[in-house]
């Protein structure tokens, strides 16, 4: 009776093809139609004889990219990057929920997620302005180091500032969003748990250490590996908004480099190669994590 | 339970406290930097609370020509990224909500290998070109119309609504188009308010299609302004490169930083309603069938 109900033929189903329809498109036109054109990184494009018609260099394009001292470079900055983020970013947020979850005072912990959830909202540029307020060369920080100890620091514009401003910036933006997924999976844990080690006399310390942590272990394990799975992804407009002429040895990515080489020099064939490098490579990289969990038996993203 | 605050408590009160103090401060300066002449703000004799206070950099934003055209740029960019990005996305999520259709799982695995795999930024681009949207606002619409994460989140909302509220709508005679109108839509107030309020950040926070897909700056909506205002004083870029030599000759701190206050205005404005929903809307995309 209640299989009759459902529309099964076509001239029932298809208003839900209608429906699915502009999306669909969307996802042909603006996601699918890109992936055919990193047919470009094996030809040597020229815009006077279009896509279909440029001569085929065959692996010229990944030659040139592989051998010159860019690629160690670019890998090296953007693994490093990562790498930061890895140890400092991670960790912080993990630290920040597990302060939030131990907050008992109710009113006292809404109010204070609510505060550091709100720069997740705000966008990079309103952030780099902000990182440009402080840091900057008339910035307020400047101006203390200048009345306090006779000097300023070039914060925007060396190497050494680049990597712990990013870093910075990035735990101020969203560390406290990242708690979101945490405290969900804080408050799955059973409370009986709690009680138990209470009447056996742990400590508060003791039961984060053996209740609390091993609580959410497999949401640190899945979104660990999450983030090796996108170690070739830097935060772009991130990176796009701090670099300058004087930091670029420690700021050029990945992706900048591809918008340098492509939108800037106009060599498409050349972006697109080194584009596609990091797609596929970090295709593997987040196949390879989710592999990786499912082999420590986690559930894995997919 | 009673609660007796113990060192413990007092300790992480501490320590969230400093760490609120860290998010707000950088606001509260900049709100006092924007509110006080240049002078006082170069001299840094004050911290979060202006010694003198003007409205000059406001008066001067709200009759300057190039802000204000960006300020219109960005709500005709948010009002139409919003709406389209509704429409596709809710669309897309409610067909892929029926079991029973076929080419289903399909459509499922077409949507998200976009997730894992993409053509990049320049192949972005070229597609962009050569339909023709360079300095159009669709350039930055379009592109950005949907996610797989969205129809993720919303598919998973549409699937928790009882499969009987469509069936008994049927035998009375409505049609699929009428159903989704008249049952599900109004049924679906909580998500959508949710989308429509995280579609509006997302296309008033847009900065980098703006900058690569609008060469006539007078299309450009006001994040790539604001990062042109405010790179200046970092030297980043030359005044004379700047979109608007006369905006960037008035620069003080006091016009960039309120600048950098009327930018984020919106968003601080719809935080508390956003905020009501998103714990929930972040949760429900890792909710898995």
């Amino acid at each position: 009776m209640q299989r009759a109900l459902r529309p099964k033929r076509f001239h029932q189903l298809w208003p839900f093809y209608l429906l699915a329809a502009p999306g669909i498109i969307y996802f042909l036109v603006f996601h699918y139609i890109p992936m055919s054109g990193l047919i470009l990184a094996f030809k040597e494009y020229s815009p006077f004889k279009g896509m279909m018609n440029s001569p085929w260099v065959g692996l010229d394009n990944f030659r040139q990219f592989f051998g010159t001292s860019d690629f160690y470079m670019l890998l090296k900055n953007t693994l490093l990057i990562s790498l930061l983020n890895l140890v400092i970013y991670f960790p912080f947020t993990i630290i920040l929920s597990l302060l939030l979850n131990e907050v008992r005072l109710k009113v006292f912990k809404r109010v204070s997620q609510t505060i550091v959830y709100l720069p997740h909202f705000l966008s990079w540029v309103v952030i780099y302005g902000i990182t440009i307020s402080f840091f900057g060369p008339s910035g307020v920080i400047n101006h203390y180091l200048g009345q306090w100890f006779d000097g300023s620091a070039g914060f925007l514009v060396s190497n050494e500032w680049f990597r712990p401003l990013i870093i910075f910036q990035a735990i101020w933006k969203d560390a406290g969003w990242g708690t979101i997924i945490f405290l969900a999976a804080l408050a799955g844990i059973n409370p009986e748990q709690y009680e138990a080690a209470k009447v056996d006399g742990a400590s508060r310390l003791q039961s984060i250490w053996h209740i609390t942590l091993p609580g959410i272990k497999s949401t640190i394990v899945i979104l660990l590996l999450l983030r090796l799975g996108s170690s070739l992804d830097s935060n772009f407009m991130q990176i796009f908004l701090m670099t300058n002429s004087l930091n670029l040895d420690v700021s050029n990515v990945f992706d900048l480099f591809v918008y340098h080489v492509g939108l800037e020099q106009f060599n498409y064939s050349f972006a697109i190669t080194v584009g596609m490098f990091k797609s596929v490579a970090s295709l593997i990289l987040v196949v390879g994590a989710n592999y990786a969990a499912k082999l420590m038996g986690e559930e894995g993203i997919f | 339970m009673k609660l007796r605050a113990t060192w413990f408590d007092t300790i992480i009160v501490v320590i969230i406290c400093l760490i609120s103090l860290l998010v707000i401060l950088p606001f509260l300066y900049i709100i006092a930097v924007s509110f006080s002449p240049p002078g006082d703000s170069m001299a840094g004799n004050f911290f979060i609370w202006p010694k003198h206070w003007t409205l000059d950099a406001y008066s001067y934003l709200l009759n300057a020509n190039t802000f204000l055209t960006s300020v219109k740029n960005s709500v005709i960019i948010t009002v139409m990224g919003t709406l389209l990005s509704l429409f596709v996305s809710i669309t897309l999520a409610y067909a892929l909500s029926k079991k029973f259709l076929p080419g289903r799982r399909t459509m499922l695995l077409v949507i998200f290998f976009t997730m894992i795999f993409h053509g990049g930024m320049i192949p972005n681009y070229l597609v962009v070109k050569n339909l023709g949207l360079i300095d159009s606002y669709w350039a930055v619409v379009l592109p950005a119309a949907s996610s797989a994460f969205n129809i993720m989140v919303i598919r998973s909302f549409f699937q928790s609504l009882p499969e009987s509220l469509d069936e008994a709508a049927r035998i009375d005679g409505a049609g699929e188009f009428r159903i989704l109108y008249s049952v599900v839509l109004p049924l679906s107030k909580p998500i959508i308010a949710t989308f429509t309020l995280f579609f509006m950040v997302q296309f008033w926070n847009e900065f980098f299609s703006a900058v690569i897909y609008l060469n006539d700056t007078s299309r450009w909506p006001i994040q790539p302004l604001l990062r042109q205002m405010v790179a200046i004083s970092a030297s980043n870029i030359s005044a004379e490169a700047a979109v608007d030599a006369q905006l960037a000759a008035n620069l003080g701190p006091n016009v960039q930083n309120a600048a950098i206050l009327l930018a984020m205005l919106p968003i601080v404005m719809v935080y508390p309603f956003l905020q009501k929903y998103f714990a929930k809307g972040a949760m429900l995309g890792s909710i898995k069938e």
